[in-house]
């Protein structure tokens, strides 16, 4: 057990927080509900979705990149941030294609669950209907680029966990595109269904085939309980 | 048909010493030794390096400048800007379109030409321009083009693809080919240069300390528009502990609008190298990098050849002056395309050879910069300021401008006024006072800042050109009666899309639906909610994006709802809803796959 040394106030709640700690880290540990996407607590952050977003010390930062420092005033669960969040999942729902209702992940789904969360209806912005290319080159794992919101959490997982860098970016701005390390499809290079990296995938963007509906509809993990609820759960738990 | 070899990627290695974090160098010569950057120079450059194809591919596929597949011998790049498109570039386009017989982004059936759009390439005040193969055409008309085609189709007839950076021979050998000096007024910071040496010297006569504490006590201030306390940065960074420390300088010119960079570096090297030389002084720092933007690649022979004689001379290398451990020198690294490497953090990760996406902060580069040590990065007419605050005193530099803005700017002025170019003036001019100096009383509306900074209408005219009031990087963009300005601010929002890295969701998303919203308005389909929508979306960007240029985006169409609501009223619809996509669009891919039009009747 580290020692807290540091301590700040998130909504008025006081968290108390390792130095090194992130301010996501720490409010997660202290049972603080901070959304967010593209961080994943085995991973190192990469800042990538911004949907952690909070004010802190008035000035707008992501909660995953940014260290705990003592003394520091957060706000989080406020209209204006649940507002941008929002805007933000619609965003992604727009960027790519996805079909809730008939999708693989549904229940599962990190995205769905943060628009059910922040009160998303239906998108206002623009759908973007991007093209991109399914690859069923592997036996084990499908990738549907559709799905995919550019998070990084494979590139992550498959370079620090896996040691494999399977996964990668390519292009910039609005054409920013998921990235293989093989030209043929994921079916030419090192990735197996038991890797970090086929783990993480927030979406259904990496599917591990055959295996998509052992857990029906309806029996998923956010169809039971909202996203963040078992962070929450930490902290209205009685202290032993 | 040329094909890649890989011992010629196995050459460019060993050139480099396989060094990772020269990337940029390394890709460079690949792309223009070879034409392209194909998957068989990707794989030999991973295991030349020892690391992933996939990694090659991330940063390869970020920059404008690089291509995956061979494109024409000739790459003729026009400048697409807000400025361009007034002075006729549209007609230099169809030019070029009808002398070479394809279209924008076309390639010629013989491999020689490839003709396409290009993000600012710093010549606001000679528009229209083009860049070919790294050489800078500028002033263009219609009527040049035949003459610059056949040019082109006379050189190199061996067929073997032309030097990159470009040598002044290809140069000369093009109409066109000539970048006018951009200086129009000098100032005190241009006025009465020092001789080579002086300011060295001037430095030498002080310790490292009392040197940062003169920078500090003139109250320089960064002059790319954040306005950064330079004395505090070096003080900053000359106590920050690491192996090495790095001054940086950045040249990454990119906000469209802005050319004052390339006037210093053309016209006053000395000075920035000065100013340079004086920091690795205050620093304790022994390498400085100058990021030089791709645009301006066709400085490079002249820096080079100003660099090397300086360590001629004795003022760069080895015992800088004569004074025994005072050891710095200067290298040069190309961009090669991405706008977003002119925020510092981009511009590190770039001079490290990867993709530029900005990074986090904290560290600041003060603590953790280039390759994790220390690093000072300063634009480059801040290291000019510096130089004569070393020589002349921080009262001299302090004695000028308002007193949050110490000193003089250099401003960059172009579009609808008779001289443009760049112009010396105290900090604290009105908009007013510049506009009369240059000759743009007429202005309907003046971009200050670029794209990012803001669209400035004549009621606020009086405004300060100052870090306490309309604060800038110099881009001054002066806009006339006929001009329409919600085709600009679209104008401005396609280069975000163009330019937004895709790192963050909030800016490579948003910056596209902000054109998308911005397109509807300017087609006279946007209703009230549309406005209220892209207002609502535009905050959120500006909060939830990473970095500045994300923050900066919606700028324009804010400052222009702000200033010119009557030009959206105007273009209104009505009705409460007006769908985006008509149904004309919704019908289009079943009309091609059909092969015939919709019968009016069933519709």
């Amino acid at each position: 057990m580290t020692d807290k040394t540091i301590s700040f106030t998130i909504d008025g709640i006081r968290v108390e927080a390792a130095s090194g700690q992130s301010v996501i880290e720490a409010c997660d540990a202290a049972g603080v509900y901070i959304p967010r996407l593209c961080h994943h607590p085995e991973l190192p952050p990469s800042g990538n979705c911004r949907v952690c977003t909070c004010t802190i010390n008035g000035r707008q930062s992501a909660a995953c990149v940014t260290p705990a420092t003592h003394g520091m005033v957060i706000e989080n669960n406020t209209p204006r941030l649940t507002t941008d969040r929002r805007t933000l999942i619609e965003m992604l729902f727009v960027e790519g294609v996805h079909p809730c209702p008939y999708c693989v992940a549904s229940g599962d789904c990190e995205l769905q669950a943060l628009g059910y969360r922040l009160g998303m209806t239906a998108p206002t912005e623009s759908y973007l209907w991007p093209r991109r290319k399914l690859d069923a080159t592997h036996p084990d794992i499908y990738l549907d680029h559709d799905r995919c919101i550019l998070c990084s959490r494979c590139i992550r997982a498959s370079r620090m966990e896996d040691g494999k860098s399977v996964f990668g970016f390519e292009g910039r701005g609005i054409a920013m595109r998921l990235n293989i390390d093989a030209e043929g499809g994921l079916g030419e290079t090192q990735m197996a269904a038991i890797d970090k990296a086929a783990r993480v995938c927030p979406v259904a963007c990496i599917v591990i085939k055959r295996d998509s509906y052992r857990v029906p509809n309806g029996e998923r993990r956010y169809d039971k309980s909202p996203i963040g609820a078992d962070i929450e759960a930490k902290r209205l738990e009685p202290k032993p | 048909m040329r094909t890649v070899r890989a011992p010629a990627v196995d050459d460019i290695l060993k050139e480099f010493g396989s060094d990772r974090t020269r990337l940029m160098d390394i890709v460079i010569a690949v792309q223009h030794r070879l034409g392209h950057v194909s998957g068989e120079s990707v794989r030999a450059l991973a295991i030349g390096l020892g690391i992933h194809p996939v990694e090659v591919e991330d940063m390869v596929s970020f920059y404008s400048f690089f291509d995956r597949d061979l494109h024409g011998r000739f790459r003729i790049r026009l400048s697409k800007t807000a400025i361009s498109l007034i002075k006729g570039a549209r007609a230099v386009a169809s030019a070029f379109e009808d002398a070479l017989g394809i279209a924008m982004g076309g390639t010629t059936p013989d491999g020689e030409f490839t003709l396409e759009w290009t993000s600012d390439i710093g010549m606001a005040d000679q528009e229209p321009a083009a860049l070919v193969n790294g050489v800078v055409l500028t002033a263009l008309a219609p009527a040049d083009v035949p003459h610059i085609v056949a040019a082109l189709r006379q050189s190199d007839r061996d067929g073997a693809l032309p030097s990159y950076p470009p040598h002044r021979v290809l140069g000369a050998a093009l109409p066109n080919a000539n970048v006018r000096p951009g200086l129009v007024k000098a100032g005190p910071l241009l006025s009465d240069l020092p001789e080579r040496g002086a300011v060295i010297k001037a430095a030498l006569a002080m310790t490292p300390e009392a040197l940062i504490e003169q920078i500090t006590s003139s109250k320089l201030r960064g002059r790319g528009g954040a306005g950064f306390p330079t004395g505090m940065k070096w003080r900053l960074t000359r106590r920050s502990k690491g192996d090495e420390h790095y001054v940086v300088c950045n040249a990454d010119e990119g906000e469209p609008g802005t050319f004052k960079d390339r006037v210093l570096l053309s016209e006053y090297p000395d000075l920035v190298f000065d100013g340079m030389t004086v920091a690795g002084f205050a620093l304790g720092s022994g390498q400085g990098l100058v990021y030089l933007r791709g645009e301006y690649a066709y400085l490079w022979d002249h820096l080079q050849e100003v660099l090397e004689s300086r360590r001629k001379s004795g003022w760069l290398g080895k015992s800088i002056g004569g004074r025994d451990g005072f050891d710095f020198d200067i290298r040069i690294q190309l961009g090669a395309g991405a706008y977003i490497c002119g925020e510092e953090s981009s511009l590190l990760e770039s001079l490290e050879g990867k993709r530029g996406a900005p990074r986090d902060r904290p560290p600041f580069p003060t603590e953790r910069g280039y390759l994790g040590q220390p690093t000072a990065i300063d634009n480059v007419e801040t290291f000019a300021c510096a130089a004569r605050i070393v020589e002349k005193g921080s009262a001299w530099f302090a004695d000028q401008g308002t007193k949050l803005s110490t000193g003089t700017k250099l401003m960059s002025v172009a579009g609808d006024c008779t001289d443009p170019g760049v112009y010396e003036v105290p900090l604290g001019i009105t908009v007013n006072e510049l506009l009369d100096l240059v000759g743009g009383a007429d202005a309907e509306f003046v971009q200050i800042g670029g794209p990012s900074g803001q669209s400035v209408a004549p009621k606020d005219f009086g405004r300060r050109i100052a870090y306490e009031d309309l604060s800038t990087g110099g881009s001054t963009m002066v806009f006339g009666r006929r001009r329409d300005v919600l085709e600009i601010a679209l104008q401005f929002a396609e280069f975000f899309v163009d330019e937004s890295c895709g790192w963050c969701a909030p800016c490579r998303i948003g910056t596209t639906q902000l054109k998308l919203a911005m397109e509807k308005v300017v087609a006279g389909r946007a209703t009230r909610a549309d406005i209220a929508g892209m207002e609502a979306l535009s905050h959120t960007v500006m909060r939830m994006s990473r970095c500045g240029l994300g923050q900066m985006a919606p700028n324009p169409i804010l400052s222009t709802m702000n200033n010119f609501p009557e030009l959206y009223e105007a273009r209104l619809r009505e009705e409460t809803f007006v769908p985006t996509v008509t149904l004309d669009q919704a019908l289009r891919e079943a009309v091609e796959v059909q092969g015939r039009e919709p019968v009016a009747a069933a519709i």
